[in-house]
């Protein structure tokens, strides 16, 4: 890290030296996983510089954008509305819960046996870990687990910061209206937080610059497709993971670039592994920042990953917002039907998401699918069963894992998906 | 041509050499805490023209260029060598507990392993003859015989043993905790087994298929016959051995 923000740092209320490790430990692993990789596009030169500026640049950008009126809104989950918080000019930003931080501090209010992403995002608060949540302005919450609702109330407590809005479990009318009336909810305190209205140039204009990023992600995925891969599943990982913090405009521009590079190796037919490199589809959980765990497993197995049903991933890009609406009204409806598109796990029944993972089986040539579930994270865990079914119907290989952050079960994890690998290549020789 | 078969366990080193297609030597020793010697004087001695490397330690040797091979394949391979018509196997070493599914060809199919905790290896059976005061060797032999319905409900290895010694200091007999403890191994891998879906010939390798109690248990629980290697737990340096041909 070049500048020093130790100021910044210390003036948001970050542990500086707990803040420094984590730090040193993020450095290396980002050494050792990314950085060591063969044949990388030059175009991930600016996902790298990002991640080395994680809690760096972007933050000094932020308290910019905070001077300058504008309302910081943290989130952990995709349904919350990324195109009403830049329509009240907010900044939207996904917060920390991918490490195994903190949670000593954590389990003073959570039992142990909680999944890691909600055990994360309450330990990095309270370690002083994240100056994301300390920039928040809001943090807008959500029913999608009962870990996570529950957590909510305790992380409120800590910040009184946190709206909850109500995500249906079913996709039922009766859902649909819940969560129409939720989507008003949230431009209402939005607009309250901000003191800015949400007005239809301002909502048009917002909800352009989400679908423009999505397409550039859509791009991405469909690049995947490609054998030989023209890009680790790392990296592909990495640049969901920075959509939920990176300016969006920025970013979609910087993925773009990328995309463009990346035809070009489609073109000339050069890849990050040779062709024929068993490709895997994960499936499952979120993987928010830094857990990588499992892509570098697999790729670091002799496999490459091309793409994730998961929210870092598929879910948060695969449908757009039909820009054709003609009030704030229409467009909230337009917004909120688009929304209700993500196939959660929270869902009942959720036979979306079984169809989403036979068609990018499908679309993106995967070989295998490895269902990743966070350990104790109920509903995932529970429909890997259906998932299972599924892929096996399409005589599919599919491996089953539940892990969390940690590093105990490396070996075992390592051992298992070198076997599906193995499995996968003798298949195919048969 | 020399072939060697190295399985770097968590508890023991399996060494196999096979000279053409016969078994010429084998070895067994404790993988302790500094492995890669021990490995090193084994392959010097036996100069193999050709070897793989499996088991939890397979990477050690990568520095001298030896490749690997996961033990979930290296075992499919040394069991349907010595018993043809192996359909499943059950594998229960150190500290991994696998039941693999073979295909009517020998390949793999389908496989589960345990999720990170000990509970249900070999590791825990070891833990729990010390805590009875067993010699690892006679453990599976001092079990009585009938059901008596006592349960260990733990899965983690160190709750385990308190139920144990909860269980001792109630002034049950050891014979009957042993069962339990048995019973307990025997009701996880099996669920695992029922997973994955067991098709006959069964296999049971590894360290723990020596356990008669063991045996005798999954053989009631799958209403099945196990197969069983005099030397159960070289099957995997064996598939190493056959696949570094």
């Amino acid at each position: 890290m070049a500048n020093d923000y130790r100021e910044m740092w210390s003036g948001l209320g970050l542990n500086l030296e707990a803040h420094d490790g984590l730090m040193a430990v993020l450095s290396d692993a980002y050494q050792n996983i990314y950085l060591s990789q063969q044949n990388r596009p030059a175009g991930m030169g600016y996902f790298d510089f990002v991640i080395s500026e994680v809690h760096g640049q972007r933050i000094v950008e932020i308290l910019k954008d905070k001077i300058d009126g504008k309302t910081i809104v943290g989130t952990f989950c995709l349904y919350v509305p990324e195109e009403l918080i830049l329509a009240v000019d907010g900044v939207a930003i996904g917060l920390c819960a991918g490490a195994e931080v903190g949670s000593d501090e954590a389990e003073k209010y959570l039992p142990r046996n909680v999944c890691a992403l909600i055990k994360a995002f309450l330990g990095f608060k309270l370690a002083g870990l994240c100056p994301y949540v300390e920039s928040s302005d809001l943090i807008i919450g959500e029913t999608t687990c009962d870990g996570k609702k529950k957590a909510y109330e305790i992380l409120d407590d800590i910040t009184h910061k946190v709206m909850v809005v109500e995500v249906p479990h079913t996709k039922s009318e009766e859902g649909k209206r819940l969560w129409r009336k939720e989507v008003q909810k949230i431009a209402d305190k939005l607009t309250e937080v901000s003191g800015k209205a949400i007005t239809l140039p301002r909502l048009r204009e917002a909800s352009k610059v989400v679908d423009e990023k999505r397409k550039a992600l859509k791009r991405l995925s469909s690049l995947r497709a490609y054998d030989p891969a023209p890009i680790s599943g790392l990296d592909a990982l990495l640049i969901n993971q920075v959509s939920f913090y990176d300016n969006p405009v920025r970013f979609t521009a910087k993925v773009i670039e990328l995309c463009d590079e990346l035809d070009q190796r489609v073109k000339s037919g050069k890849g990050i592994a040779p062709k024929g490199t068993p490709r895997i589809l994960l499936s499952g959980s979120p993987m928010a920042i830094p857990n990588w765990k499992v892509h570098a497993i697999a790729e670091g197995s002799g496999a490459v990953v091309v793409g994730e049903e998961s929210c870092v991933g598929e879910r948060n890009f695969a449908t757009l917002v039909s820009q054709g609406f003609s009030s704030v009204e229409e467009g909230l409806d337009l917004i909120a039907d688009r929304y209700l598109t993500i196939n959660c796990a929270c869902f009942t029944p959720n036979e979306g998401r079984l169809q989403d993972v036979t068609n990018m089986t499908r679309t993106l040539h995967a070989d295998g699918v490895i269902h990743y579930a966070l350990q104790f994270c109920t509903p995932y865990m529970v429909e890997a069963y259906k998932v299972k079914k599924t892929t096996e119907k399409q005589g599919t290989p599919f491996l089953r894992i539940e892990t969390d952050y940690s590093m105990e079960d490396f070996g075992q994890l390592k051992t298992r998906i070198e076997a599906f690998v193995e499995l996968i290549k003798e298949k195919r020789t048969s | 041509l020399r072939t060697g078969g190295i399985d770097i366990g968590s508890r023991y080193i399996k060494y196999v050499l096979l000279e053409g297609p016969e078994l010429v030597e084998v070895h067994k020793i404790e993988t302790g805490y500094d492995p890669l010697p021990l490995c090193r004087s084994l392959i010097r001695e036996t100069r193999p023209d050709r070897l793989l490397a499996t088991g939890y330690g397979r990477y050690l040797l990568e520095p001298d260029g030896v490749k690997t091979l996961t033990e979930i394949r290296a075992v499919s391979r040394g069991a349907r060598r010595l018993f043809p018509s192996c359909r499943t196997i059950i594998d229960i070493g150190g500290q991994d507990t696998k039941v693999i599914q073979l295909n009517d060809d020998g390949s793999v199919e389908n496989f589960e392993m345990n999720d990170r905790c000990a509970a249900g290896t070999g590791r825990f059976l070891e833990m729990m003859a010390k805590a009875l005061g067993y010699e690892m060797e006679v453990f599976g032999t001092q079990s009585s015989s009938e059901n008596d319905g006592l349960k260990i409900n733990s899965l983690c290895a160190v709750f385990a043993e308190s139920e144990v010694i909860t269980l001792i200091t109630k002034g049950i007999r050891r014979e009957q905790i042993s069962a339990a403890l048995h019973r307990s191994i025997v009701s996880k891998v099996a669920g695992l087994a029922k997973r994955v879906g067991v098709r006959s010939d069964v296999v049971f390798t590894g360290g723990c298929a020596r356990n008669p109690c063991l045996k005798g248990m999954f053989e009631e629980r799958l209403g099945t016959t196990l197969l069983v290697h005099e030397d159960p737990d070289i099957l995997s340096a064996l598939g190493a051995a056959l696949s570094a041909v």
